[in-house]
């Protein structure tokens, strides 16, 4: 075969190749991964997190703004602790609340933050206060059945 | 009677290990000669053409069926629980992470990596390679590493070109045929499929792959006794060691990169 | 020429694990001659030649090429020996992924930085030298037999070798490509000023062409001399070769456990 040929071939399929991963990164995946180094973390204890997984979104208004970094346990005062990781872009007041929601009846898990009114931002190793756990399903209907759904909300 | 089989289970053993002490050296060996493949890197190009191209249209094929096959089988699960916005997220996650290196590389090992094995084995049974070394060519510099290489880069385009084609795929099947809505179907893939997490590791995959098919298609070429039985022997264990290997290995990376998921 | 002998063989002894090949052979090639070197099939001609290129060591004794002897030599060094021989292969040994010019060039290309139109006229000439310049374009599998090991011998003495070796250079040819490639190979030899050794078991068209002959039974050296000698020889091996005859001191049966024994005749029979 010739060679020019061969080499005309084998530049297409490296830039075909190319194309499909960056089509990988930009389309499929969300370039936008937030990195050490330009975000900050903050922490919010729950007394449930249902289904919440590390890596689940952290949204605001909808908007992708960070993601959960670490869920553990703490032992000190029975509640999870769980560390978020925000984007520097998004400076968030003092008073912001944290709360896990539910996309969909049995989407995924992820933290809905929403903006207080303090002028004071929130900074890198500071807690969310004002928190709301989880609904868990379960207990939602069992409520219901005991017909004091309208209370249903915890917390 | 026992004690022959406990015997012969030794000694089947003891050949295994000693293959793979082989295999080990051999592939020493290429890593030690790789200057020429880069420095001469026509070499290299001239066998992706072989591994690389020759194998498009097997691999963008096979990928967009298997897309039109998740989208198909991922809106019936899906639609059962009312979730067929999930179907971008079902579709992406599985070829990114699993299918599409996996199937590519079992691909990849039975379309160029039998190939290979049966081309160095023929090249040994025809003196080809004697020749060379009697030419002052060393055969590991000019004929095994260039197409090592060349498997290795061809590997994770191929695996990205499977994923992307499988996406389509999904993408043709659930929205334009089944009608879920365009924009859920990406804006959910988008924000559940992770650079690093997902595709980063899916790449790394591949290229893991891709060394250990090319490892062991050139080594068992290498091996191959000279003879025509001896070749075709080569060539099917070439494709049942690699395919194994490449489950085998994609167990221990998925098990060390999503540990941490579960 | 420093050294009158190119090739000296000493008291060299191989064996393929248990299986000893060579036992105590001594040879010598002059510069400028064809030796052959003759003997049954499975006689350790072959490892022979294997020794003098280095492919493999032998176990005791010496083989000196050019002066240097290859046990002692890197791989460096033993590369940069190569480069001064050629070898012919048994089928040829064509790269069957290239084209007859680029199986000449081969050598040219990875020994040299020549510009390609250097290397096109070097290549050319060599092979005009085997009558084969009109099938440049070809690839192996397009020649015959015949055309193939011309071209192999092209592509050995491409490097313009002191010592080219054949690996059973007439096997499985026809009586007219026999005779060309007699005729070529003392015809490379005397023009080139190369040494030859073959290897073979055909011994009407060697004996027209070399200088001297050895003969090589069981691992050693049984009979040498010039063409005219072996013709003479009354030696019963040597007798028996020349004049192919079945039967002599080289016994048609492998050796084997009397037959009467193997069949089981002399037993009851259960």
């Amino acid at each position: 075969m010739n060679k020019t040929i061969l080499d005309l071939w084998v530049g297409l399929f490296v830039i075909v190749g190319i194309a499909a991963l960056l089509f990988l990164t930009l389309k499929v995946g969300s370039m936008n991964t937030v990195t050490n180094s330009d975000s900050y973390e903050v922490v919010a204890r729950f007394e449930n997190i249902g289904g919440l997984k590390t890596r689940a979104p952290v949204k605001s208004a909808g908007v992708v703004v960070g993601r959960v970094a670490d869920v553990r346990f703490d032992n000190e005062v029975y509640e999870a602790a769980v560390t978020l990781r925000l984007d520097k872009r998004y400076a968030f007041p003092k008073d912001t609340s944290a709360a896990i929601m539910t996309s969909g009846l049995l989407g995924e898990q992820y933290i809905g933050l929403e903006a207080g009114g303090d002028s004071v931002k929130l900074k890198d190793k500071d807690r969310i206060m004002i928190t709301q756990d989880a609904v868990v399903l379960e207990s939602l209907i069992g409520k219901f059945l005991y017909g004091n759904a309208q209370e249903g909300a915890p917390k | 009677m026992l004690k022959e089989s406990i015997a012969r289970l030794g000694n089947r053993t003891l050949q295994g290990v000693g293959r793979i002490g082989f295999a080990v050296r051999f592939f020493v060996a290429i890593m030690l000669h790789s200057g020429t493949a880069f420095r001469r890197f026509g070499l290299t190009i001239r066998e992706m053409y072989f591994s690389g191209v020759q194998s498009l249209v097997i691999i963008l094929v096979s990928g967009l069926f298997v897309g039109m096959v998740l989208g198909l089988q991922g809106y019936e699960t899906l639609q059962t629980y009312g979730s067929e916005d999930a179907l971008g997220i079902l579709v992406a996650m599985s070829l990114v992470r699993e299918l599409g290196p996996v199937v590519a590389a079992l691909l990849f090992a039975s379309r160029a990596g039998s190939a290979i094995t049966a081309e160095i084995g023929l090249m040994k049974a025809t003196e080809q390679l004697s020749a060379m070394e009697m030419m002052a060519v060393d055969p590991i510099a000019r004929v095994v590493a260039p197409r090592f290489w060349a498997g290795v880069i061809s590997m994770p385009l191929l695996a990205a070109l499977f994923s992307a084609m499988g996406i389509f795929g999904g993408y043709l099947v659930g929205v334009q045929l089944i009608g879920v809505d365009e924009g859920s179907f990406w804006s959910q893939m988008q924000s559940a499929v992770d650079f690093e997490q997902d595709i980063l590791n899916g790449v790394i995959k591949s290229v893991v792959f891709g060394i250990a098919i090319t490892t062991i298609a050139l080594f068992e070429g290498y091996d191959a006794p000279p003879t025509a039985e001896g070749v075709s022997g080569a060539t099917t264990r070439t494709v049942v060691t690699s395919s194994l290997t490449v489950l085998a290995l994609d167990f221990v990376l998925t098990a060390f990169m999503f540990r941490g998921l579960s | 020429m420093q050294h009158d002998n190119l090739v000296e063989i000493e008291d060299v002894a191989f064996d393929y694990g248990a299986r000893p090949v060579l036992k105590g052979i001594n040879l010598t090639a002059k510069r400028g001659q064809v030796i052959a070197i003759m003997g049954s099939s499975g006689c350790g001609k072959t490892t022979l030649l294997r020794l003098i290129g280095g492919q493999i060591k032998p176990r005791q004794g010496t083989v000196r090429v050019a002066g240097e002897s290859l046990g002692e030599l890197n791989q460096a060094g033993l590369y940069r020996l190569r480069r001064k021989m050629g070898m012919l292969f048994q089928f040829g040994a064509l790269f069957t992924d290239m084209t007859v010019f680029d199986n000449v060039a081969f050598q040219l290309r990875e020994h040299s930085d020549l510009p390609e139109d250097a290397i096109r006229d070097m290549v050319l000439m060599k092979l005009h030298a085997v009558g084969l310049r009109g099938a440049a374009h070809l690839m192996p599998a397009e020649l015959s037999g015949g055309m193939a090991r011309r071209v192999a011998l092209a592509r050995a003495i491409a490097l313009d070798p002191q010592l080219v070796m054949y690996d059973e250079p007439f096997a499985g040819l026809d009586p007219i490509s026999l005779g060309i490639t007699g005729n070529l190979i003392r015809r490379l030899t005397d023009t080139l000023g190369l040494t030859s050794i073959l290897v073979t078991h055909d011994v009407h068209e060697s004996l027209k062409i070399v200088d001297y002959v050895y003969f090589v039974s069981e691992g050693v050296i049984v009979a040498e001399g010039t063409a005219d000698d072996i013709r003479a020889s009354d030696l019963p091996y040597v007798h028996q070769f020349v004049h192919g005859e079945a039967e002599g001191p080289v016994t048609f049966h492998y050796p084997a456990a009397p037959y009467v024994e193997d069949l089981r005749l002399g037993r009851q029979s259960a």
